[in-house]
């Protein structure tokens, strides 16, 4: 098993974090695992991506041209990534505030309404959590279960008790994948 | 899952492996992008356990003053920067130098010249291996390609500084610095004790307690037959390293017909480059340097023995390429692929440049 994923989207939207997650889960899984950011000033305000890779052999390069799945969350990075799917792969776009959506058929497209979905569940910080949900709806490359040991292993003590939450903004987001 | 390994970014496994080395003290200036060095030591609190100072000095020029003293008494010192602020600490690497004091000094760089960007670069290769500094001095330099040689080149490092009396350098880049892999950090060591310091360093500024003729640390040496001397003895040293110390990973290189030089996180992306060239019947092998100084020469040489070409991928204009033309002894032809500025090349761009400068035309 080998996924390589981007994942786009303001500063602020929790793209860093949600890759972080992402990887610690793939850490909880004995896989290897490796998390790349943009970084920079771009951190606070404009584009972020961060590259995550998880696969059961030795990774090479934590910087890629070509990707699984890309995740993006707002209309740059759609136009940024949307080629850079390898044919056959995925890419998941949250619909709000896209004007121009992704046109190509050779790989799978999922639209979510992850934003709306805060609204739903009143609770705009579960936004990359939601997120999550839904590409693990479609990757489930890591379980559950191993995302929530992921996301004690990132948290402070002190916010243990959010857990339960974000466990919800995961199945939510799961729900938000249709066929 | 093996509860010793763990996810770290690299800046921040180096700074755990340096309180874990043993470490006495560390004095640097925050600047990006290895800043977490700084920021993890301070969150480790290491005074409070080890007794590891942790100072976060004026400025560049006084934390190198800071760990030359401390290496002058004989103690476990290190700092951490990036180019600009790696530029400002060349008199202090010079004057150590020639001092002939062990310590640690990393550089996760960043393109320039010149204040330049915040993101990855190697172009401050020839100033580490060349000498940036003043006079006849090298510097033993690593060059790590994974968060878990960030973590291990701090006890190599220190290690051969102690065995050479010499400054180790750690030339690691942004990508390096700031990407999280998984880790395995070393067990605690203690601190070294005044006894082991007096056995071991005894040139030390610690106190003679009239037990010995005193020590003196300098760098200066007015009288130009002992400078000479000194310098002989630096030269001897010097040698010494080369012949005991080089060090290179090969990938590959037994059945290639390109062979890429890269260091570091370029290594890293040329290794993906060499998969997509596999896919396409093309047979590459990787040769890494992991002591950019002493470099690896026997290794090089050995690995590009009947290849068709070697291309030399680097974040730089033109400087790994040097030594790869010298150790190949200009036999083979010799191409160059490099981004600039803080710019990365993508495993593809790397691909592209090996059949464009190589394989369209060697065939």
């Amino acid at each position: 098993m080998k996924e390589e994923i981007v994942i786009a989207g303001f500063g602020g939207q929790g793209v860093l974090s949600m890759g972080k997650i992402l990887a610690y889960s793939g850490l909880m899984e004995d896989k290897e695992v490796t998390w790349m950011p943009s970084y920079g000033p771009e951190q606070r305000g404009g584009t972020a991506n961060v590259t995550v890779i998880v696969s059961d052999e030795r990774i090479s390069s934590p910087i890629l041209n070509m990707y699984d799945t890309a995740v993006v969350l707002n209309q740059q990075s759609l136009d940024k990534f949307e080629k850079k799917v390898k044919p056959g792969g995925v890419l998941i776009y949250d619909g709000y505030g896209i004007n121009t959506p992704p046109t190509r058929t050779d790989i799978k497209i999922y639209r979510i309404e992850a934003t709306e979905a805060t609204i739903e569940i009143n609770n705009s910080k579960a936004f990359n959590m939601i997120v999550l949900g839904a590409y693990l709806k479609v990757k489930p490359i890591v379980t559950i279960e191993n995302v929530l040991k992921g996301l004690k292993k990132t948290l402070p003590e002190r916010h243990w008790h959010l857990i339960p939450m974000n466990e919800e903004a995961l199945k939510k987001g799961a729900t938000l994948i249709k066929e | 899952m093996n509860d010793k390994v763990t996810l770290m970014k690299g800046n921040e496994a180096l700074a755990v492996a340096a309180i874990r080395y043993g470490a006495d003290g560390y004095f640097g200036y925050p600047i990006t992008p290895q800043s977490e060095v700084l920021e993890k030591l301070e969150e480790e609190m290491p005074w409070e356990t080890t007794g590891m100072v942790v100072l976060q000095a004026e400025s560049e020029v006084a934390a190198i003053n800071m760990v030359y003293a401390g290496a002058s008494c004989g103690k476990t010192v290190l700092t951490s920067t990036s180019s600009p602020g790696f530029s400002l600490m060349q008199e202090g690497m010079s004057y150590m130098a020639a001092s002939e004091v062990p310590a640690l000094v990393i550089n996760v760089m960043r393109g320039g010249p010149g204040l330049g960007t915040i993101h990855p670069s190697q172009a401050d290769y020839f100033q580490a291996v060349k000498g940036g500094g003043h006079g006849d001095y090298r510097l033993i330099t690593l060059a790590p390609a994974s968060v878990q040689e960030m973590v291990d080149f701090v006890a190599l490092g220190w290690d051969l500084a102690f065995k050479y009396r010499a400054v180790s350098m750690i030339l690691a880049d942004g990508v390096i610095g700031q990407m999280m892999e998984k880790v395995v950090l070393p067990e605690q060591r203690p601190r070294h004790t005044e006894e082991w310091i007096r056995e071991n360093c005894p040139w030390a500024v610690n106190g003679r307690k009239g037990m010995r003729p005193k020590n003196i640390i300098t760098s200066l040496e007015l009288d130009d037959d002992k400078m000479e001397e000194n310098n002989h003895r630096f030269q001897a040293t010097y040698r010494e390293i080369e012949k005991n110390e080089q060090r290179c990973e090969l990938i590959n290189t037994d059945d290639c017909d390109y062979l890429i030089v890269a260091f570091g996180s370029m290594a890293r992306i040329s290794q993906k480059a060499m998969e997509l060239a596999a896919e396409e019947g093309i047979k590459v092998g990787i040769a890494r340097p992991i002591t950019l100084w002493p470099f690896p020469v026997d290794a090089i040489k050995k690995a590009a023995e009947g290849v068709k070409g070697i291309l030399s991928v680097e974040l730089s204009a033109g400087q790994l390429i040097e030594d790869v033309k010298l150790a190949t002894e200009c036999k083979y032809p010799v191409d160059i692929f490099y981004r600039l500025g803080g710019n990365v090349p993508a495993p593809d761009e790397i691909l592209t440049a090996l059949k464009e400068k190589l394989v369209n035309k060697l065939g």
